[in-house]
């Protein structure tokens, strides 16, 4: 029962209000809203001068979870910022909750140490970060899920995010938020929206306050708590090392080349198909050879998912593709046109890949085309761990856009440097062999024996298709055949299929 | 076959090698750092030994090797390049080194 | 009629061999054939270290289904002994002989590699000559160079020496008109193969298939590549169109049936069809098999 304090002196006040039951009888306006009684925090009251102020506002205590965005990946400033104040404000036990890791998060190899954070939910991790905690570095192993299986890790209430913090360009004084204002523009906030709809209390860090409405709002006003101005946010130059950079190399386009001769050929390539290819050179490339393959036969894709890129962009510029749905934009080029193009659609994470979502896009996806660290004779993927057993990379959307789409290709190099990427049993499973359609490596095309139409199909088009156990012989006689890596018992990672179940788990390397 | 003066070879580029050979007094010591240690330390040494026992080094040289994923057909020329130009030996002898 | 089957040489990727991540590697474009470099793209100080790589890489199976060939240093040189003791023990298919101007540079060679064969048990002439013509007076010789020995395969023009040669410089190929002929005639003549220049300008795709028309239209059966990207590029150029494939599907069937009923004379629709027209319409359904059809 509210009764009538924050009552202000005004003539209203004097009125007599009329009980009806057990409602409430109203006393003020502003009862509830005492804000609205201050011009100044009318408009202002969420911004505070500094993240400590923040935090104390928003009730963190220790062995709470906090969460951040990774759309600045490699150039992101917010998530080691915040984790030293919090250390110098005496936090411990902390779990952090980040959609992902980067290599620029080394940082908190020493707030590990010092026991502000005690446990980790990612997508990924590179860097010394990932190298020290695959040699043992923290006391509980982390948790590698995939972008859909953070969502799912949220509805089902395991990670319960109490204080999200969310670094945008620019941001209006209530809060609303897109990631193409501002001066360090990342483009599409699939992450961050989720964090926004989810956490308990959202503090917005952003570069620029600017006029309100700042408006399309990807994060709302109604969404966030406390806004805190802060120099840098994320350097979005940082965004994509190389990833917008048409290749010349001459093995990527060799792959990218047999990249789309697959799509081309393998069932799906019909007007109004649906894909996602991700990045790198290869799959920037195979855009390329794509486009060629789209004119050449007079089709058009009915939409995109992403990851979005440059040359996503320009294939929907020409009118190759209708809609761009993004969740992360890799490169400028890509946030200018989520900015520009009405049919470039920003989506969350939720909305892309979640399996416990009422509906998620790569449920009607066609076809993605993927990566691989290693791939073994059951097309088992493992996307995290490298050959040394050391974690360096992230689950990402792989398990969930192979899961949901009609054909799934994997697209990698026989052999790197001297180390397969076709391999007997792969050292970590990330995405299962079942929902992986077909592998294309720079020695040739294997199908998954599950699909053996698809498997027809591109050997009537005359491509060259090997069985798996064929590329690894291949890779073998070159390499020489690889010693095992040696794991000591303790478990580092544990590794969460999109639906929250346990795929596989991550032992600490033996020195 | 002696090891005479001190000798290079090889590149630090992706699947190649780089090849140090030193003249000594002691045993043949034979140093290799690599990439892939893991999965490839083993048949590195195995084939630089082979290699150095073709070309009849036994002793008096340290050789040192850094490795950045070469093929073993890469590893033999880089050493034999090496072990050339580490001795007095001008001439190859086809047929029977080779 | 000939039933050997057309062995396509239609690319030619050169490789230095000083360079071991391509040497470890560039198999897998399958270019129909490799030449690994021990001359022009081998600095001086890396002679030796490059002879070692190309050693080994023939001795690996890498480049199984690929045809070997090894450009060694000129005779003349302190390098090119040593450089053909490797690539014949090494297994090398073909070995290209640079800067030939006489037959009698093809001889020479020709002792040698006999020799070293014999010393090393590899079957006498087994080893495949090749030389490359990069002067005035290679042009003029063409003939009697292509025809100096049985083990000669073919012969290709290399431009860029030549045209210093001629005192004019790379255009649009006028300053090859004369070479190409003359190179293609002599070796069609002996009957071997003709391969036409580099194209160095990686990043011209439309210049390079320009380039690529002309000496497919003149007879060339391929040509030296710098970049395993302009392999597939090529061999798309090549590769005959689906009327072009139907057309010669139908000359063959319409020979088998002629031979099988006793007949002299083919026909096809009314026409009559000579032995030359089936003869190129096999090579059409071969070229169609090694790098598809033209879109």
């Amino acid at each position: 029962m509210m009764n009538t304090k924050n009552q202000t002196n005004g003539t209203r006040s004097q009125g007599q209000t009329t009980a009806h039951g057990e409602l409430e009888p109203f006393t003020t306006f502003s009862a509830y809203s005492p804000y609205l009684a201050d011009p100044k925090a009318k408009l202002d009251r969420k911004i505070v001068e500094s993240i400590e102020e923040a935090v104390k506002r928003s009730g963190l205590k220790d062995g709470m979870t906090i969460s951040f965005h990774h759309a600045f990946r490699e150039g992101d400033k917010s998530i080691n910022l915040v984790v030293d104040i919090l250390a110098q404000m005496g936090f411990r036990d902390l779990t952090l909750a980040s959609s992902s890791l980067v290599s620029a998060n080394a940082p908190l190899i020493e707030h590990i140490k010092n026991g502000v954070i005690r446990k980790i939910y990612t997508s990924g991790m590179r860097g010394k970060l990932a190298d020290a905690i695959s040699h043992g570095l923290m006391d509980e192993p982390i948790t590698v899920h995939s972008h859909g299986g953070r969502c799912a890790l949220i509805y089902r209430g395991e990670i319960k995010i109490d204080v999200a913090f969310l670094g945008v360009s620019a941001c209006d004084a209530f809060g609303n938020a897109n990631g193409f204002s501002g001066r360090s523009m990342c483009g599409a906030l699939g992450y961050a929206m989720v964090d926004a709809h989810f956490a308990d209390k959202v503090i917005m860090l952003t570069e620029e306050i600017v006029t309100y409405p700042n408006a399309p709002a990807s994060i709302r006003q109604d969404q966030v708590d406390w806004i805190v101005q802060i120099d840098e946010v994320g350097d979005p130059a940082k965004i994509s090392v190389g990833a917008a950079r048409a290749t010349t190399n001459p093995r990527e386009l060799l792959i990218a080349r047999l990249c789309a001769e697959v799509m081309e050929h393998g069932g799906y390539f019909e007007d109004g198909f649906s894909m996602q290819t991700g990045t790198g050179g290869s799959s920037t490339a195979t855009v390329r050879f794509l486009e060629d393959r789209m004119n050449h036969k007079g089709i058009k894709a009915a939409w995109a998912l992403g990851g979005q890129t440059g040359g996503m962009v320009d294939l929907h510029k020409k009118g190759l593709i209708d809609t761009l749905l993004d969740t992360q934009s890799f490169d400028a080029v890509a946030a200018r046109s989520l900015a520009e193009s009405p049919k470039h659609v920003e989506i969350s994470a939720h909305y892309y890949a979640n399996p416990l979502s009422k509906a998620a896009v790569v449920d009607r996806l066609d076809m993605v085309i993927l990566s691989a660290l290693e791939i073994d004779l059951g097309f088992n993927v493992n996307v995290l761990t490298g050959s040394d057993g050391v974690m360096r990379g992230a689950s990402g959307g792989h398990c969930d856009t192979a899961a949901g789409a009609k054909l799934s290709i994997v697209a990698a190099p026989l052999i790197r440097s001297r180390i397969p990427t076709v391999v007997n049993k792969v050292t970590t499973r990330v995405t299962p062999g079942e929902t992986v359609g077909v592998l294309v490596t720079d020695h040739g095309v294997a199908v998954n024996p599950n699909r053996p139409e698809v498997a027809e199909r591109l050997k009537g088009a005359g491509l060259p298709v090997l069985s798996i156990e064929e590329l690894y012989e291949r890779a073998i006689a070159i390499t020489g055949k690889p010693k095992p890596i040696e794991f000591l018992d303790k478990v580092v990672g544990i590794v969460r299929y999109r639906d929250g179940t346990v795929i596989d788990i991550v032992r600490q390397v033996a020195e | 076959m002696q090891i005479t003066k001190e000798a290079l070879a090889g590149t630090l580029e992706s699947s190649d090698l780089f090849v140090r050979i030193s003249p000594t007094d002691g045993p043949l010591e034979l140093i290799v750092k690599s990439e892939v240690e893991h999965q490839f330390g083993d048949q590195i040494r195995h084939v630089a030994m082979q290699t150095l026992a073709r070309f009849e080094v036994s002793d008096g040289a340290t050789v040192i090797i850094e490795d950045k994923g070469a093929l073993d057909c890469v590893i033999e020329a880089r050493l034999e390049a090496a072990i050339m130009r580490a001795s007095d030996e001008e001439t190859i002898k086809w047929g029977t080194r080779l | 009629m000939g039933d050997t089957p057309v062995t396509l040489r239609r690319s030619m990727l050169f490789m230095p061999g000083s360079n071991a991540a391509m040497l470890s590697t560039a198999f897998v474009f399958k270019p129909d054939s490799v030449m690994f470099d021990l001359e022009d793209a081998v600095s001086l100080r890396e002679k030796d270290a490059a002879r070692f790589l190309v050693y080994h890489t023939l001795k690996s199976s890498l480049y199984d289904g690929i045809e070997r060939v090894v450009r060694i240093n000129p005779l003349s040189t302190p390098f090119g002994r040593d450089d053909l003791e490797a690539a014949v023990r090494g297994g090398a298919d073909v070995i290209r002989l640079p800067k030939t101007e006489t037959a009698a540079d093809v001889e020479e060679l020709e002792a040698c590699v006999k020799e070293i064969e014999l010393s090393c048990g590899r079957e006498v002439g087994s080893t495949m000559l090749m030389a490359a013509i990069e002067s005035a007076s290679g042009v003029v010789n063409a003939l009697s160079i292509a025809q100096s020995s049985s083990r000669m395969m073919g012969i290709a023009l290399a431009g860029f020496d030549y045209v210093t040669d001629m005192q004019t410089e790379r255009g649009d190929g006028t300053e090859l008109f004369y070479a190409r002929c003359a190179v293609l005639h002599a070796a069609r003549a002996a009957k071997i193969d003709a391969f036409d220049v580099v194209f160095s300008d990686l990043n011209d795709e439309a210049g390079f298939l320009r380039e690529v028309d002309i000496i497919k239209r003149l007879g060339f059966n391929g040509k030296s590549l710098i970049n395993p990207r302009q392999i597939e590029l090529l061999h798309r150029a090549y590769a005959p169109t689906q009327e072009d494939v139907d057309y010669a599907n139908r000359v063959v069937a319409a020979a088998e049936k002629a031979e099988k009923e006793g007949l002299g004379v083919i026909s096809l629709n009314g026409k009559m069809i000579d032995a030359p027209i089936v003869e190129n319409a096999k090579r059409v359904i071969s070229r169609a098999k090694a790098s598809g059809v033209r879109w």
